[in-house]
C-alpha cells in the first residue's frame, strides 16, 4: 500500500466518530431512497403484470339494464380490443358471528368459466362451476378476515331473499387489488367482500336474463380513452348509465397509483434532505482536516506530490466515507424495501408480490452520493490543492476575533469570559454557524414531517366522524324510499333521531371541466349529518344553490357565485343550471350537496329518500341493525363506530412503523450534525481549552466554552426546524392531495414538543460524548506542539 | 578546487520578490544575484525578515519570484509551470523545515517511504534512518519522538530521495544546542558523503563555521559572501 494511502486510512481511523456520524446520515438517505425505489418497482411491475395477464379493463361503465343486443355495437367502438359485460350487485351478507353489516359485491361469471376481462385468479380451491347453482368464489381478504375456506357456507340476502352460497374458491382480481367499498375511505376487509357467482344464478335472482348492468372495455394499445368513454356513454345512457370512467377513477387502481406516487415522492425528498445534511457535514469535517493538515500538505507538495495527488487524497477520504455509507444504505434499503413489500402484501392483493431490487436506483444512489460528497467538499479540497506551499510553511495567522454586536449592546462585564468566547466563536464564522443551525433544524423538521401524518389522520377522524357526521348508523335503500318506509325506519325502537337524504348520480360541468359526482340532498337544519367549513363551523344549507366540497370546487375551478351545469344521470335525466352557494370542507371524496326539498323539486319527484342517518340508543345498536337488515328495501347499513375502529387500526399500524424509522433517522441527523460540530469545535479549540485548564479554569468552565455553542445552535435550530417541518408537511399534503382523500395540514403541539425533545436528547448524548474528551485533554501535549 | 571543473547548480539573476499586502508592498528580495556550486555547503545568514526563507523557497521551486531569473543547472525555473516545478521538487530537491512537518499519522519509516515512493533513485529508508542514527526508532510515530529526533527523521526523509540539493530552513531553530549539533552533523555528513549541494538557513552565526561559503542577506539583498577555507565540524562549533 502506498504510504499516502496508509495516511488516509489512519486519518480515517482518527476520524472514525465523525466519519460514522456522517456515513450514517448518508446511509439513512440512501436507505430511504433505495427502499422507496425498490418498493416502487416491485409494486409497479407486479401491478403491470397482473393487469396484463388478467386483462384489467381500461374503461368501466355501469347501467341499470342493458340488453345483450347492444354488445356488437360495443365491440364496434373504435379502438376497443375486448368487451366484457356482466352483472354486478351489492348485497348484504348475513354472517352469524358479525353484529356489524357486511356487504358483498356479486359479480357474474359467464358459462365459459372465466370473465373475458378483469379475470379471476384462483388462489385456493377452484373456480365455480357456472352450470351449478349456489357456488361462490370469495375474495381472499374477505375470506381471510372471516376465516372462510372452500367448503364453507355463507348466507347472502339477494334481492330480499336469503340465499345459501357454498364457497368453492378463494380468489384475487386486478380490479380489486385493494377492496374499498365505494363511499368509504379505507379498505375494510371484514365488511366488504367480492363474490363471484354464476351468471345464471344472478340472472335468475335479479331477473336479468339477456341483459347486463356492467361493461368493461379493454383498448388496443395507444387509443385515446377519453373519446372511448364519450362514445360508450352515448350508447349506454338510454339504459341508465351514470357515465363511464377510466382507470383513473377506478378505486383499486387509484389507491395503487396514489401509493406509487407517494413512494416516488419519498424517493425525492428524503435523499434531498439527508444528502444535503451529509454534504454540509462532509464540508465542515474536511475543511477542518485540511486546516489541521496545512503544514502536512505543504511538506507533501515540497517533496513533489502534485496538486492532483493532494486533491485525490482528500477526495478519496470523502469518497470512502460516502461509499461505506452508501453501501450500508443500499443494504438497509433492500431490507426495508423487502419489509415494505411484505407490508404491502397484506394490503394489496396480487397473485404474488415479490420484492424486486431496483438496480438502477443502486447506481443512482452511488452517483448521487458521490456527486453530493464531491460538491459538498469541492471548495475545501480546492483550497488544499491551491494552497501555495511556501505560504503553508508559515504558521497560520491567529484567527481574527472581534467583539460581537451582542456584546457591544450589553453593558460591559455583564458576560463571563466563557460566554464571551462562545459568542465570539459563533459570530466569527456566521455561515458555518448558520449551516449548523440549519442542519440541526433538519432533524427537527424530519421529526415533524414523520409524525404529522398521524396528527392529520386523528384530526380527519375527529372532523369527519365526530364533528360532521354524528349519526350512529347510515342506511341506504335499494330504491328511493317513500315517506312510509322512512317513517317506519325512523320509528324503530331505539332510534333517537334521524335525518333522511336523497342521493343522485350526476355529472357536474363548469366551462370545459366536468366530474362525475353524487349530489346529496340534505335536510337544512341537520344535527346528525352536518356540513362544516375548514374552521369546523356549520355551513347552513342554503335554500337555493348547490354546495361543493373544496376539492370538487378546485377540480372544476369554480368559486362561490359561479353557475355550474348539473346533468342528472338518473330517471328523467334533467340538466340543471345551479349557482354555487357555498363551499364545505371534507377530507375524503368529491361531493356536492343541495337542500333536499329543492332537489326533489328539480327532479320533479315526491319526498323520497335514498338513505337515512340514524342516532341510536347505544344499547340498541345491534337490535336496530338486525331489524334493518331484515327489511327488503334496505341496501346497506353501516355502523360508524365499526368503520372508525377499522380505519384507525389500519392507519395506526402503518403509521407507527413509519414513525419509528423517522425517529431513528431524525436522531441520526441530529447526532450527525451535533457530534460533528462539537467534535470540530473541540479540535479547533483544544489548545485554547487546554490553556484555560492550565491557567486554572475548571473542567466545567471549559466545557461551557465548548458546549455553549452547541446549546446555542440547538436552541436556535428548534424554532427553525418547526417552521421547516411545517413547510415540508405543507408540501407533503399538497403531494398527497387526491380525489380519495386529502390530508389537512394539522400538526399537534405534542408533535412539536416531541420533535424538540428528540433533538435535544440527541444533542445531549453527542455533547456528553464530546464533553468527556475535555477531561482527557492532554494539557502538556497540547501546549508542547505547534498546532 | 579549480573553478573550471565546478558545475553551477543554481544561478539567480536580479531576483526580486514583492508581496502586496493591501496598500503596502513588502519587498522581500530586492535583486539577488547568486551562484551555488555543486557539492558545496552554504550557510545563509541574516536578520529576521531579511528574505532568507523567501530565497530558499524560490530556489526550491516552492515559490516564484516577482522578477529575475533562477537557473537550476540548465533549467530556467522561472519559466516553469506548476507541473514542472512539482516534477523538479520531486526529482531534485530535499527540504528540511524548521518545524519538521512530519506526517503525524505515519511512522518515521513510513514518513520516509512516503517520499521515496515517488523518487527516481531513492536510498533505502532504513539506510536513511541509519545515517541520522535513528534506525531503531523506525516504527515510532512523530508524537513518540523528541523534537530533535523528529528533525533527524525530517533530514532522513529529505536525503532518502537522494536529492541533488538539500535546502534546510532553520533546521535547528526549535532545538537545544546539543540536539542542534547532532542534526547539523547529520546534514554535514550527507553533504560530505553524498556530495549533495546543501544550503542551510540559520540565525546562529557560529554555524557558519561549518560552511564552505557564508552568504549574508540584509534587507532583501546580499550583503556579503564569505569563503570559509577552514571548515569545522558541528561538534567543534562555538555556540
Ligand atoms: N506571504 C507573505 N506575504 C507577505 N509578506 C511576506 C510573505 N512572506 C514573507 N513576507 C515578508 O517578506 C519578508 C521576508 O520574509 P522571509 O520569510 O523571507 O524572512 P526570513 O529572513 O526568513 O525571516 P526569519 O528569519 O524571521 O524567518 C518579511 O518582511 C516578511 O514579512
Ligand atoms: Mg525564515
Amino acid at each position: 500500500m502506498l504510504k499516502l494511502d496508509r495516511k488516509l486510512i489512519r486519518d480515517l481511523i482518527q476520524l472514525r466518530g465523525q466519519a460514522a456520524a456522517i456515513g450514517l446520515v448518508i446511509t439513512a438517505g440512501v436507505a430511504t431512497f433505495v427502499m422507496s425505489m425498490c418498493a416502487y418497482r416491485s409494486l409497479e411491475a407486479t401491478r403491470q403484470s397482473f393487469y396484463d395477464e388478467y386483462l384489467f379493463a381500461d374503461v368501466f361503465s355501469t347501467t341499470v339494464r342493458t340488453p345483450d343486443a347492444i354488445i356488437p355495437r360495443l365491440k364496434e367502438i373504435p379502438g376497443v380490443a375486448a368487451v366484457d359485460t356482466r352483472l354486478v350487485y351489492d348485497v348484504l351478507l348475513d354472517v352469524p358471528e358479525m353484529s356489524e353489516p357486511a356487504t358483498a359485491r356479486l359479480i357474474s361469471i359467464p358459462d365459459s368459466g372465466q370473465s373475458r376481462l378483469n379475470q379471476v385468479y384462483i388462489a385456493r380451491g377452484r373456480m365455480l362451476d357456472p352450470l351449478r347453482t349456489g357456488e361462490v368464489v370469495v375474495s381472499e381478504v374477505f375470506a381471510d378476515a372471516h376465516g372462510f375456506v372452500p367448503g364453507d357456507q355463507v348466507r347472502a340476502i339477494i334481492n330480499g331473499k336469503v340465499q345459501e352460497l357454498s364457497i368453492v374458491g378463494i380468489a384475487l382480481s386486478p380490479e380489486y387489488v385493494i377492496q374499498v367499498q365505494p363511499g368509504t375511505i379505507l379498505p375494510d376487509d371484514k365488511r366488504f367482500g367480492i363474490f363471484w357467482v354464476s351468471e345464471n344464478d344472478l340472472e335468475a335472482a335479479f331477473d336479468m336474463a339477456g341483459a347486463f348492468n356492467s361493461v368493461s372495455l379493454r383498448l388496443a394499445y395507444g387509443n385515446h380513452v377519453a373519446t372511448t368513454v364519450d362514445v360508450l356513454d352515448r350508447l349506454l345512457i338510454p339504459y341508465g348509465s351514470v357515465g363511464g370512467h377510466t382507470r383513473d377513477e377506478q378505486i383499486s387502481h387509484q389507491y395503487l397509483s396514489d401509493e406509487l406516487a407517494q413512494l416516488r415522492g419519498m424517493a425525492i425528498w428524503a435523499p434531498a434532505i439527508f444528502l444535503g445534511v451529509a454534504a454540509f457535514l462532509l464540508n465542515i469535517a474536511i475543511s477542518r482536516i485540511i486546516t489541521q493538515q496545512r503544514e502536512q500538505i505543504a511538506a507533501l507538495k515540497a517533496f513533489g506530490y502534485s496538486n492532483f495527488d493532494i486533491g485525490a487524497h482528500y477526495f478519496n477520504l470523502v469518497l470512502i466515507i460516502s461509499m461505506i455509507g452508501t453501501t450500508l444504505g443500499i443494504g438497509i434499503g433492500f431490507l426495508l424495501g423487502d419489509a415494505m413489500v411484505g407490508a404491502y402484501d397484506a394490503f394489496y392483493k396480487f397473485p404474488s408480490l415479490e420484492f424486486r431490487p431496483d438496480w438502477l436506483s443502486v447506481a443512482v444512489a452511488f452517483l448521487l452520493t458521490t456527486l453530493t460528497s464531491l460538491i459538498g467538499t469541492y471548495l475545501a479540497v480546492r483550497s488544499a490543492v491551491l494552497l501555495p506551499p511556501a505560504e503553508a510553511m508559515r504558521p497560520e495567522p491567529p484567527p481574527s476575533y472581534r467583539p460581537s454586536l451582542i456584546e457591544r449592546l450589553l453593558p460591559p462585564r455583564s458576560l463571563s469570559p466563557e460566554v464571551r468566547m462562545v459568542i465570539r466563536n459563533i459570530t466569527r464564522r456566521p455561515i458555518k454557524a448558520s449551516l449548523s443551525v440549519v442542519g440541526i433544524s433538519m432533524a427537527v423538521a424530519v421529526m415533524i414531517v414523520g409524525n404529522f401524518s398521524l396528527d392529520a389522520m386523528n384530526y380527519m377522524m375527529d372532523f369527519q366522524f365526530r364533528l360532521a357526521q354524528r349519526q350512529d348508523l347510515t342506511v341506504t335503500f335499494v330504491e328511493p324510499a317513500t315517506e312510509s318506509v322512512m317513517y317506519e325506519v325512523q320509528n324503530l325502537d331505539g332510534v333517537l333521531a334521524s335525518e333522511t337524504m336523497r342521493s343522485i348520480p350526476t355529472r357536474i360541468r363548469f366551462q370545459n371541466r366536468s366530474r362525475r359526482v353524487g349530489v346529496m340532498g340534505v335536510e337544512p337544519d341537520a344535527s346528525l349529518f352536518r356540513l362544516l367549513d375548514a374552521d369546523e363551523k356549520t355551513v347552513r344549507v342554503p335554500d337555493f344553490g348547490i354546495m361543493l366540497n373544496t376539492k370538487l370546487a378546485e377540480i372544476l375551478g369554480v368559486r362561490i357565485g359561479d353557475l355550474v351545469i348539473v346533468e342528472v344521470l338518473e330517471d328523467k335525466r334533467p340538466t340543471l343550471t345551479i349557482e354555487v352557494a357555498a363551499l364545505v370542507e371534507e377530507y375524503s371524496g368529491v361531493n356536492a350537496y343541495m337542500n333536499k326539498q329543492r332537489l326533489h323539486e328539480a327532479l320533479q319527484e315526491s319526498n323520497v329518500a335514498s338513505g337515512a342517518f340514524l342516532k341510536v340508543d347505544a344499547n340498541r345498536i345491534e337490535t336496530v341493525f338486525a331489524e334493518l337488515q331484515r327489511r327488503p328495501g334496505v341496501g346497506s347499513v353501516s355502523i360508524k363506530d365499526a368503520a372508525m375502529k377499522s380505519f384507525e387500526k389500519t392507519v395506526a399500524e402503518n403509521i407507527m412503523v413509519m414513525r419509528s424509522f423517522i425517529v431513528v433517522f431524525a436522531g441520526v441527523i441530529a447526532i450527525g450534525v451535533v457530534y460533528n460540530t462539537a467534535r470540530i469545535s473541540l479540535s479547533e479549540r483544544s489548545r485554547d481549552l487546554a490553556t484555560m485548564r492550565v491557567v486554572g479554569f475548571t473542567n466545567g468552565e471549559v466545557s461551557i466554552v465548548l458546549l455553549g455553542e452547541i446549546a446555542a445552535f440547538t436552541i436556535a435550530a428548534i424554532p427553525l426546524g418547526w417552521m421547516i417541518g411545517y413547510a415540508l408537511a405543507g408540501l407533503m399534503t399538497a403531494g398527497l392531495d387526491t380525489d380519495n382523500y386529502r390530508i389537512p395540514l394539522v400538526i399537534e403541539r405534542g408533535t412539536f414538543v416531541m420533535a424538540a425533545f428528540v433533538v435535544i436528547a440527541a444533542t445531549t448524548v453527542s455533547a456528553w460524548v464530546v464533553q468527556r474528551r475535555v477531561t482527557e485533554l492532554d494539557l502538556i501535549g497540547v501546549l508542547k506542539t505547534r498546532e | 578546487m579549480p573553478m573550471s571543473t565546478q558545475t553551477t547548480v543554481f544561478r539567480t539573476v536580479d531576483l526580486t520578490k514583492t508581496y502586496q499586502m493591501g496598500e503596502v508592498q513588502v519587498r522581500a528580495l530586492r535583486g539577488v544575484n547568486l551562484e551555488l556550486i555543486e557539492g558545496e555547503f552554504v550557510v545563509l545568514l541574516g536578520a529576521s525578515g531579511s528574505g532568507k526563507s523567501t530565497l530558499l523557497n524560490i530556489l526550491g521551486g516552492l515559490d516564484t519570484p516577482t522578477s529575475g531569473k533562477v537557473l537550476y543547472l540548465d533549467t530556467d525555473l522561472t519559466a516553469s509551470d506548476d507541473a514542472e516545478l512539482t516534477r523538479y521538487r520531486r526529482d531534485h530537491v530535499g527540504f528540511v523545515f524548521q518545524f519538521y512537518n512530519l506526517i503525524p499519522s505515519l511512522t518515521a519509516k513510513e514518513n520516509i517511504e512516503l517520499i521515496t515512493e515517488i523518487a527516481v533513485s531513492p536510498l533505502d529508508s532504513m539506510d536513511a534512518l541509519e545515517i541520522v542514527g535513528l534506525r531503531e526508532r523506525a516504527n515510532h510515530f512523530p508524537a513518540q519522538l523528541s523534537g530533535g529526533e523528529q528533525q533527524r527523521v525530517a533530514i532522513a526523509r529529505a536525503i532518502a530521495k537522494n536529492p541533488k540539493v538539500l535546502l534546510c530552513d532553520e533546521p535547528t531553530g526549535a532545538l537545544d544546542v546539543h540536539t542542534g549539533i547532532v542534526v547539523l552533523e547529520a546534514i554535514a555528513r550527507i553533504n560530505r558523503e553524498l556530495g549533495t549541494t546543501t544550503a542551510v538557513i540559520t540565525h546562529n552565526a557560529s554555524i557558519a563555521n561549518m560552511a564552505d561559503r557564508v552568504i549574508a542577506l540584509s534587507d532583501g539583498q546580499i550583503a556579503s559572501v564569505t569563503d570559509n577555507p577552514s571548515k569545522v565540524t558541528a561538534r567543534d562549533l562555538q555556540w
